[in-house]
């Protein structure tokens, strides 16, 4: 869901290179209908690729920006526990930003080139991370909702046909367990507390619920390249699917919080033992997407901001690398001439 | 920008006393000394490891998968390198 | 003499979590701003191991002091003068340069200072500090690194290095200017010995910065009186960012 089907509708299916034959592509399906796993010196379509590159930063990418909204209560996490327990987690997702990236640079690409695509704003990251965490229970309706559709997400790509990509996300969602679960218990701790605090709980809740519906992205219909995703083993399940299973798990959730949801369409349905839920404005889904979310801006002001303000120390690294590669080289050569071995 | 790019080290680790080292991933670093205190950080939060080797990825020699040609790189070459990467013509979305 | 021991090794432990949280709150707002991601996961780690000290010196100081006051207590209900750090803690981050060699000049001491306490008479602190001790051990290597790769990098990081050396050097003397509790802790407790700290620090922060090519600057005035509780107005913006929401919802479970 970090790669929520940002495919726009009516983007150019990509034409195979000429290299392509009809035997090799078929040899390749042939492989992953096997359930075979593809490692990075693979024969791969050039659309296979591509698909995945784009998937995997934008995943990544999507991780990096996560962090702000969350890190943004870290400073005023209301007790030690909590900070420790947020600080762990906004450092695992930097830990999965990194996976990712590694991932990625497997497929040709690096890292650098990744995030030059995020900072000028070609790359797209997840836009559920475009909208503010404007009180402490944001942090818990995050952790409950965001990273439970999230969950919900990754776990099939941990059966994705790309080896680095696979493995990163078996990493990833061991990591994950407990994100969702300190979320719940934030949440839980405030709809038990204050009668202020339960409010918090609720105006958390108003706020998110329908971001995070809306992060399975839209119908796979709407979508070109699901269809090749899907064959491609790339992509599991469709988005409707994801959408519906993370909506009745949560609905039970929220009942047992004491919250909520802000759909009165929200209904269990016996019948087919799913709930019926009431129609997303896709609108405002687009406008975020298109840039035009509250934070949109300002996450990429402050990502662009870090990158640079770190230059000169990356630069310095790099000096200092150099220099010492330089001496040790020397007094190895030196040592080597003079008869001894050199320890480099 | 070339001067400030942190060459890429595969990353090995050694979870419990007795068993191999194996692939955990890679890390970006500027010099030996860090790529190892970064392994270390990124892989071994979890008590994971008790040993760790980090290798230059491009000191990296890899054997020819059995498949026929490899659609980029010619055989008997290092599996990670960073080549200029596609040139995406304006207009084109999403890549 | 005014003070008994006890109450002595209840300051003493107090001004350990007062550093270990004000140092802890201080890497904890870099989250985000690394020059590299590596460096994000390295400084989310150094932050979380300032917190778990802080918590475990709190939690000991509520058992000291014997009033029934948590680490929250502690940490979110006390204003600045009751706050006992040292000054060079609690000195904004500013760039990565200002960041390291704050680090570096700081957890030269308190590795010192931690070794000395894990040998202390006093079993808990004892303890805590040998589980400490190692914990700041990979902090000073990972700093000292770095303070060698901007020394010693390019002209730029050379000069930025040089001049955070400069203007943190101001607050390195208070790190050994004892008082009575101090004292106390030295004699009864078996407490590490600041004097023979000074000359360890000293002889190792020469190693380090000659190995950065960085000059140690002339120790002319040196600012102090956290342990009396009076801090720069850095102190205040600190707390008051932390202490917010235990301050605006009192009494509320979180």
């Amino acid at each position: 869901m970090y790669t929520q089907g940002l495919d726009q509708p009516g983007a150019n299916v990509e034409k195979p290179a000429p290299a392509e034959t009809a035997a090799e592509l078929a040899r390749f399906q042939a492989r992953i209908d096997a359930e075979e796993k593809i490692e990075p010196k693979d024969w791969m379509p050039d659309a296979y690729r591509k698909t995945l590159v784009r998937q995997i930063s934008q995943h990544a990418h999507s991780e990096i920006i996560g962090m702000q909204p969350e890190g943004n209560w870290l400073t005023r996490a209301p007790t030690l526990k909590r900070k420790a327990i947020l600080l762990a987690k906004v450092q695992d997702e930097a830990g999965h930003g990194l996976y990712l990236y590694s991932a990625g640079e497997t497929l040709g690409t690096s890292r650098e080139q990744m995030v030059e695509g995020l900072l000028s704003g070609k790359a797209k990251y997840s836009s559920i991370f475009n909208y503010p965490t404007l009180t402490w229970a944001d942090v818990g309706a995050i952790g409950w909702l965001v990273d439970g559709a999230a969950i919900m997400n990754q776990i099939p790509i941990c059966r994705c046909s790309y080896g680095p990509y696979a493995r990163a996300m078996v990493r990833i969602c061991k990591e994950e367990s407990f994100h969702q679960r300190q979320g719940f218990e934030i949440m839980l701790e405030l709809a038990r507390g204050t009668a202020k605090q339960k409010e918090m709980a609720q105006d958390a809740l108003d706020r998110w619920w329908w971001p995070s519906v809306m992060m399975f992205g839209p119908s796979d219909a709407e979508s070109k390249h699901s269809a090749q995703s899907m064959a491609w083993k790339i992509k599991r399940f469709t988005n409707d699917e994801l959408r519906q299973k993370f909506i009745d798990v949560t609905a039970p959730q929220a009942e047992f919080l004491g919250l909520t949801i802000p759909d009165d369409k929200l209904e269990y349905d016996e019948a087919t033992g799913h709930y019926r839920f009431g129609e997303i404005d896709w609108q405002e889904f687009y406008d975020v997407l298109a840039g035009n979310g509250p934070c949109n801006r300002q996450r990429l002001r402050h990502r662009r901001a870090a990158q640079e303000e770190g230059a000169w120390v990356r630069a310095a690294a790099q000096a200092h690398a150099s220099k010492r590669e330089v001496h040790t080289a020397a007094t190895g050569a030196r040592a080597q001439r003079a008869g001894g071995r050199s320890h480099g | 920008m070339a001067d400030e790019t942190w060459p890429l080290y595969e990353v090995f680790i050694r979870s419990r006393s007795g068993l191999s080292h194996r692939h955990a991933g890679s890390v970006h670093a500027a010099d030996d000394k860090m790529a190892l205190d970064h392994a270390r950080d990124v892989y071994t939060r979890r008590n994971e490891g008790v040993s760790i080797w980090v290798v230059r990825s491009s000191e990296i020699v890899a054997s020819d998968p059995a498949e026929s040609a490899a659609f980029f790189d010619p055989a008997a070459d290092k599996i990670y390198r960073h080549p200029t990467f596609y040139e995406i013509p304006d207009g084109v979305e999403n890549l | 003499m005014s003070m008994n021991k006890d109450e002595a090794l209840l300051r003493y432990v107090l001004r350990l979590g007062d550093n270990a949280l004000v140092l802890g709150q201080r890497l904890t707002e870099l989250v985000t701003w690394a020059p590299e991601l590596e460096e994000e996961l390295a400084n989310a780690n150094l932050a979380l191991d300032y917190i778990g000290q802080a918590r475990l010196y709190y939690s000991y100081a509520g058992t000291l002091e014997g009033k029934g006051r948590t680490e929250d207590d502690f940490a979110f209900l006390r204003d600045g003068p009751d706050f006992r750090n040292v000054l060079l803690v609690e000195q904004p981050n500013g760039h990565f340069g200002d960041t390291i060699v704050r680090q570096f000049l700081f957890e030269t001491f308190y590795a010192l200072q931690l070794e000395g306490l894990s040998r202390c008479s006093d079993p808990r602190l004892a303890e805590i500090a040998a589980r400490a001790v190692k914990e700041i051990r990979y902090h000073l290597r990972h700093v000292s690194h770095w303070l060698v790769r901007l020394g010693d990098g390019n002209e730029e990081s050379h000069a930025r290095a040089q001049q955070s050396l400069s203007e943190l050097w101001r607050f390195t003397g208070e790190l050994f200017a004892g008082d009575e509790v101090d004292t106390i802790v030295e004699r009864e407790w078996n407490g590490p010995r600041l004097g023979e700290i000074e000359q360890t620090w000293s002889r190792e922060v020469d190693a380090v910065l000659a190995d950065a090519t960085l000059i140690r600057p002339d120790a002319e005035w040196m600012d102090g009186g956290g342990r009396a509780g009076r801090h720069t107005e850095h102190l205040g913006y600190l707390i008051a960012e932390m202490q917010f929401l235990q301050r605006a919802y009192p009494g509320a479970r979180w």
